[in-house]
């Protein structure tokens, strides 16, 4: 490990005699840090969208007859005299749910902290491959500008669902976004699956060959084995997405029947024999269910790095956090059916499904305890970064448990694809994840930035969020299990869900008012970038190596040597020593023993 | 004009919340002003912890005691859908239970243990038994529940020949659904959308020469006799849909290009299941919702809704297009003889064909 960190010395002087351009420094980058920002800053900019999108959303459910401004003013062509139109309303669904899966929640979240944290956590120079990694941010740049376009296609964007099942998804016919806008929503989903396996392949090899000395797997911070065990899920599932993609793409423009058999429209009989809407069920969920880690594993790898930094505390059972996160992701390859139990399939695959999905909720559970036994007797510093993982734990706990009822096959006959399920996923993986990400933001910001973010905002952008996050989803329950379904543009046609609508208002304002305080948020990320308090070197006291990196950035990360790590990142409030934090680059005291992990 | 109202109070609060919050940091201005939690932070933070969990538990009263009866728990008008039920209430309360301990534990926490400066933490880094412990009470909960699980779903999946199912197809187009009879012999005629020739109104692609397809009968209301097994055999022309019948706990995709399946037994009447208290309850609120509607409507010169009776549905749950928010077919459950009446009305296939 030394030779190879001399050689990286070497490196560094080069790159310090390079003169760099503001080409190479802000846009090409190949370091590390500057693509996290990157990262972070397209994944908010798409995240407004998204938001955005749902806020028209939740009004048009609350207030479906009339006519809105802001429809009128966002939409255009589509919401003549502010009335929004049917189609737009389910394209709207669709993109605010691609654009905050994929976008904000896998590239903005695990590509942003994956970036920042895998070199510096680790002890590395950058990442295994700088110029990988730069093709990677631009890839997932060029993936977010043709979905962006694909917002003003002629017929309009996408409407199929976030999920394109076919053949909706297929036939121009059958709806007027799977033309050029479903074209470009597959065109930017295949650029953006190799902008992923790009920088997951990146961060496996990184983490495997680029720890300094003394940086053992079991030393490592959660936070690099939830993106680790990401990078993998990402790397084995995103590719069967590709494949779905690049056969669906077949069908629509080829010919060919991989998704397609006997079908009649618009008073024709097309030609497609043979193939199966449930075939691309299979290759979509395939990656759709792992999805849901690769989006969740890092926020709460963050989580444990920030509860146990912020309760002063060691994380509570660091080696079975590491094997829940090892059985989460094993498991999450095969659950996939759980979306399909009454697509169709052999109901013998719906048990076996329902049995592996209800196996997710030990571990899942096993990391719930253990949180709730780091913040035992703890000395807990409220930072904004704090709040917003308890309330990870909180939301997690909340959308994980309604789980159990999702995943019984039985049970999800009667709450298949209704409110229930919006209610269950948006909190154990939308709020979630979410959380994680913000937590992530106000923990890190000062090393991203080498600022503050103003930690009074941040406390009240938590707590309104936090609020309205229950507000919008806790009641969501009741109207999924009164049989309402997801994705209708209006109720109306229902006299039978009348007695839903007040709820729907109630669910909307609250959601109003989350989503006007995450300005609050975007107002204090933006100022904080340019006229925050300056940080000092190490602000939440935590022992990872990222706080001894210098705070003005610099290519290659530490001046001169590279830090030599004698301990595992846990060592908070140890007896023996002074101080609540031992640093992982500190040696051990004569006699002090090190816990065995 | 309600959203646009909102949408500024919204920028107001927004407005003032900010200018609260720069009263307060120039307020502090002359303290301390770093930007990391201090002790009165922990402080004001672990008591808003308290008053979180206060809220979680108010929200779920309020959620149970207004909305409690909104959700289709007790009620089933199918025989399996009791089974559901059960399984539903046994999951739920178990939820509840688990729900209220954790979230108590880990607010609680966060308020007892909110920092002070000088506090040390206690170092606590492992516990192999209660590790054990909490790991092994999910599993033997969760093998429980997938033990339940499993045979109600195997039961209710299992089709039982023996029962002599009444054999209904249900078919679904953008955006409207169709049901085909078996007719006497009980056995649906061969289809296909191949077949379909709009010119003799042969709309479901019936095979015109299959015997067992001459007395189908091809319906838009879906008609069902009481006690009777039902055996869904469900097609779709176009994308996929989802046939959804929510009070008899039912559901099924409609998959073009493949036949799916789904049976049950309808145990309760539409006119009994109108006379049932709760459904009285249901409808009058659903009425005077309407009523009020209607008034607002009226004012604007516009017609008044029309009242509400409860009528059994059929709804398309899966993403169908641009009205797949009104695809609907009304069901009715009657006793065998109404059935046997309606039944008689209908034409069959081989005399609904257009001849030219």
């Amino acid at each position: 490990m030394s030779a190879q960190a001399d050689t990286h010395d070497h490196d560094d002087h080069e790159h310090h005699h390079h003169k760099e351009t503001f080409v190479t420094k802000y846009i090409f980058s190949q370091d590390h840090k500057m693509i996290a920002k990157q990262y972070l800053i397209t994944g908010t900019i798409m995240g407004v969208i998204g938001v955005l999108m749902s806020m028209m959303i939740r009004m048009q459910i609350a207030w479906p007859e009339e006519p809105n401004v802001l429809f009128e003013a966002l939409l255009g062509k589509w919401a003549p005299d502010g009335v929004m139109d049917a189609d737009i309303y389910l394209a709207l669904v669709t993109i605010h749910g691609t654009i905050m899966v994929f976008f904000v929640l896998t590239a903005g979240l695990s590509g942003t902290f994956s970036n920042l944290l895998i070199p510096l956590q680790i002890g590395a120079r950058d990442m295994a491959s700088g110029f990988l990694n730069m093709v990677s941010y631009w890839l997932f740049f060029l993936s977010s500008v043709f979905m962006i376009i694909s917002l003003f296609v002629e017929a309009g964007p996408a409407a199929a669902g976030w999920t394109i099942y076919p053949p909706l998804s297929a036939l121009p016919m059958a709806q007027g976004g799977s033309g050029m806008g479903m074209t470009l929503w597959l065109v930017s989903m295949a650029i953006f699956i190799a902008s992923s396996l790009l920088g997951s392949l990146n961060y496996i090899v990184t983490v495997i060959n680029l720890r300094t000395k003394g940086m053992s797997m079991t030393r490592l911070p959660l936070t690099i084995w939830a993106f680790f065990v990401t990078a993998i899920i990402g790397v084995v599932s995103f590719p069967v997405l590709l494949s779905a993609a690049l056969l669906l793409i077949m069908d629509r423009s080829f010919g060919t029947s991989f998704f397609l058999s006997d079908i009649f429209i618009q008073g024709e009989v097309l030609h497609y024999q043979g193939g199966s809407p449930v075939l691309f069920e299979h290759l979509f969920w395939f990656l759709g269910h792992p999805e849901v880690y690769i989006v969740l594993l890092p926020a709460l790898g963050i989580t444990s790095e920030i509860i146990a930094t912020n309760s002063r505390k060691p994380i509570f059972g660091y080696r079975a956090m590491i094997a829940s996160i090892l059985a989460i992701a094993f498991l999450s390859t095969i659950v996939w059916g759980h979306h399909m139990f009454i697509s169709g399939m052999n109901p013998f695959l719906g048990s076996v499904f329902t049995f592996t999905t209800l196996l997710i909720a030990i571990p899942s559970a096993v990391k719930a305890f253990n949180y709730i036994t780091t913040l035992w007797k703890g000395n807990l510093q409220f930072n904004p970064a704090m709040l917003f993982s308890i309330g990870l734990v909180s939301t997690f706990l909340t959308g994980g448990l309604t789980g159990i009822i999702l995943g019984d096959s039985a049970l999800d006959i009667n709450v298949h694809d209704t409110y229930f399920v919006v209610a269950h996923f948006h909190l154990v993986m939308g709020i979630s994840a979410l959380y994680g990400m913000f937590a992530g933001i106000y923990h890190w910001f000062p090393k991203m930035f080498g600022r503050m973010l103003n930690k009074n905002l941040g406390y009240i952008h938590f707590w309104v969020t936090a609020i309205c996050a229950y507000g919008v989803f806790f009641p969501m329950h009741f109207i999924g299990m009164a049989g309402l379904p997801r994705r209708y543009y209006t109720n109306s046609n229902f006299p039978l869900f009348d007695d839903l609508s007040n709820v729907n208002v109630v669910i909307t304002v609250f959601a109003l008012i989350g989503g006007a305080f995450q300005l609050v948020f975007l107002w204090n990320f933006f100022y904080s970038i340019f006229y925050g308090k300056k940080t000092v070197q190490n602000p939440w006291k935590s022992n990872t190596l990222e706080w001894t990196a210098p705070i003005k950035h610099i290519h290659g990360n530490w001046e001169g040597a590279l830090p030599e790590v004698h301990r595992w990142s846990y060592d908070y409030s140890k007896p023996g020593h002074d101080e609540d934090f031992v640093p992982q680059n500190v040696p051990l005291k004569e006699g002090e023993e090190e816990l065995q992990h | 004009m309600t959203a646009l109202l909102t949408i500024i109070v919204l920028v107001f609060i927004t407005v003032a919340i900010w200018q609260m919050v720069k009263i307060f940091d120039l307020a502090n201005a002359n303290n301390e002003s770093s930007q990391i939690a201090n002790d009165k932070d922990n402080r004001v933070n672990g008591y808003l912890m308290l008053g979180f969990l206060a809220f979680i538990y108010i929200i779920t009263i309020v959620c149970v005691v207004k909305w409690g009866d909104l959700p289709l728990m007790s009620n089933s008008a199918s025989e399996h859908g009791q089974t559901i039920d059960n399984l539903m209430i046994i999951s739920m309360v178990l939820i509840f239970v688990v729900q209220t301990i954790t979230q108590f534990l880990l607010h609680y926490f966060a308020f007892k243990y909110k920092g002070e400066k000088g506090r040390k933490a206690f170092f606590y880094a492992d516990n192999d038994k209660l590790e054990f412990i909490w790991t092994i009470i999910p599993v033997i909960t969760l093998a429980g529940l997938i033990i339940y699980g499993l045979f109600t779903w195997t039961e209710i999946m299992g089709v039982n020949e023996d029962d002599d199912p009444l054999v209904v197809e249900l078919y679904a187009q953008q955006f409207n659904w169709k049901a085909r009879y078996a007719g006497q012999d009980n056995t649906l005629g061969k289809a296909n959308v191949r077949l379909i020739n709009l010119d003799n109104a042969n709309i479901l692609g019936l095979d015109e020469s299959d015997p067992n397809a001459q007395d189908d009968v091809i319906t838009t209301e879906l008609h069902l006799p009481v006690g009777q097994p039902v055996l869904f055999k469900m097609r779709s022309q176009d994308v996929l849909h989802s046939a959804y019948m929510p009070h008899f706990r039912a559901q099924m995709n409609c998959v073009p290009g493949m036949i799916t399946q789904f049976g049950f037994t309808p145990t309760v009447t539409t006119a009994d299941m109108r006379l049932t208290s709760q459904m009285i309850d249901k409808v009058a609120n659903i009425n005077r919702i309407r009523a009020e509607k209607s008034k607002k409507l009226i004012e604007n010169g516009e017609e008044a809704l029309e009242r509400y009776e409860f009528d059994y549905l059929l709804l398309c749950n899966k993403i169908c297009g641009k009205s797949h928010y009104n695809m609907q077919m009304k069901i009715i459950v009657e006793s065998q003889e109404d059935y046997d009446a309606w039944i008689k009305e209908q034409k069959v296939f081989k005399n609904s064909l257009v001849q030219n």
